[in-house]
């Protein structure tokens, strides 16, 4: 059973500008006792997340609804392990995959093909499980012979629909998505939309980050709504979507 | 039509021009001169070359690091394993040149096969090392490649280390030399001295154990630094 626990997650990092980014300007920093450079010592702290403590159950659709720099992808990322909480815990049970960028890892020199087997690999599949989805995503991409092309060749929408019939050929146990992915022109479109409802239908958990309240009261039982790092409610989504708008 | 064989080709015509021009400098015989030149430029260009993607391996991967966790020595591996593949590529040109000179392979040829793991368990640290570095301080990468610069001129690669009549010490004080000679010594059919194992064991040994220290300490601060 798939589940997550997040207790007192708390994320604060140095933010680097330009100055403090340099070796030359931080020992001269140092040296002069921060008369020479004071700018290297203008390292802003953001408190990203501050105690935030949830937990989700399998089957659970959680939205993260929030302003602009509230937290939202943050939280993501914490849950994906890719920032390490500075404070407090996170338990993940159950295979992790943020689908946050369709197109990472593509490599624009390789073919189609070779993408779809790097792409797998970075999405923690075995060699064996690629080449038994490869020709559904291909025939999903309905890019033809253009998959044994060089991807540097496709059209952005090419490129973007063989991204997306990549990251979705297989359902996780826990889906994390930073906005809600699609592409392509009008009839691909509903092709995607399709897909990604069945992916979400099927993920054990999906958490979802979006600005549209339109789509978290489609997919989700469940929302969390979070302002300056901080947890402001959480529960139905009606509620905590009538707690947002106000 | 040549593909990644232009390298290949780029490096031999390289390897040509030096080696008529500063034979004749230095007055030694092309015979000698050319394998022992062809070898210090084909691994001096995996060193330096290991340590300069080193500096960037995590900072020009900072899409996926930011988008997936992976373990950060993927990156590193990556790296590496580019360069392995521009030396294999590289190292045609000595085998002409082998070919061409009637170098014969010896026993201690076989000690290529250490020498060269202890240059890749090498990478695998110092490109921890530096990438992480290199991430949080913008400006190493052109200091590195300065330093690079030099030394490719202080170790004995274009002039061999007898040509030196006093300050040995530069020669045997310079862990470059001794990385070199691990590779080079044995392709050529020489045995590698004592000192040049112990020496490039040594820098193992440190440049893991401060890798390992980085690594535990800054680990959770590489995606916000790259």
């Amino acid at each position: 059973m798939a589940s997550i626990h997040a207790r007192n997650v708390s994320i604060i990092f140095p933010l680097y500008g330009g100055g403090s980014r340099s070796l030359k300007k931080t020992l001269a920093n140092l040296g002069s006792g921060g008369r020479i450079s004071e700018d290297a010592s203008h390292r802003v702290i953001v408190h990203a997340l501050r105690d935030i403590s949830f937990s989700v159950q399998h089957g659970d659709r959680i939205g993260l609804i929030g302003p602009n720099g509230a937290g939202k992808s943050t939280l993501l990322r914490v849950l994906a392990g890719i920032y390490e909480p500075t404070g407090g815990s996170v338990r993940c049970d159950g295979q992790v995959v943020p689908l946050f960028n369709p197109s990472l890892g593509m490599e624009p020199e390789a073919t189609g093909h070779q993408n779809i087997r790097l792409r797998g690999l970075l999405l923690g599949l075995r060699p064996q499980e690629i080449e038994a989805k490869r020709t559904e995503i291909g025939a999903f991409t309905e890019l033809g012979n253009y998959l044994d092309m060089p991807v540097r060749t496709y059209s952005s929408g090419m490129a973007l629909r063989l991204a997306f019939a990549i990251s979705t050929c297989f359902v996780p146990e826990i889906l994390l998505l930073d906005e809600w992915i699609g592409a392509g022109d009008a009839h691909f479109v509903e092709k995607a939309e399709r897909r990604m409802q069945e992916v979400v239908a099927q993920s054990s958990i999906v958490v979802i980050a979006s600005h549209s309240n339109d789509l978290i009261r489609r997919f989700c039982n469940k929302a969390l709504y979070i302002e300056a790092g901080r947890v402001k409610a959480e529960g139905s989504v009606d509620d905590v979507l009538a707690a947002y708008t106000n | 039509m040549l593909g990644p064989f232009w390298l290949t080709i780029s490096m031999g015509i390289m390897v040509a021009a030096l080696g008529f021009l500063y034979g004749s400098l230095f007055k030694v015989p092309l015979e000698t001169y050319l394998p022992f030149l062809t070898l210090g430029i084909l691994v001096w260009n995996l060193i330096s070359g290991l340590i300069t993607d080193a500096c960037t391996a995590l900072s020009a991967s900072e899409g996926m690091i930011k988008e997936v966790r992976l373990p950060y020595s993927l990156y590193i591996f990556r790296m590496i394993w580019r360069n392995m593949i521009m030396f294999g590529h590289n190292i045609v040109v000595y085998l002409a040149v082998a070919v061409i000179f009637g170098i014969k392979p010896s026993l201690a040829t076989l000690l290529v096969v250490p020498g060269l793991a202890l240059v890749m368990l090498n990478a695998v640290s110092i490109g921890l090392l530096a990438s992480i570095v290199c991430a949080r301080f913008r400006d190493i990468p052109q200091i590195v490649s300065s330093l690079l610069q030099i030394m490719f001129f202080l170790t004995p690669i274009i002039w061999q280390p007898e040509l030196l009549k006093d300050r040995h010490f530069l020669v045997h004080s310079n862990p470059f030399y001794h990385f070199v000679e691990i590779i080079r010594a044995p392709m050529l059919g020489h045995s590698v001295q004592l000192e040049s194992w112990l020496y490039a064991g040594a820098v193992s040994l440190l440049g893991w154990l401060l890798a390992l220290v980085f690594l535990g300490r800054y680990r959770r601060f590489i995606p916000y630094w790259v």
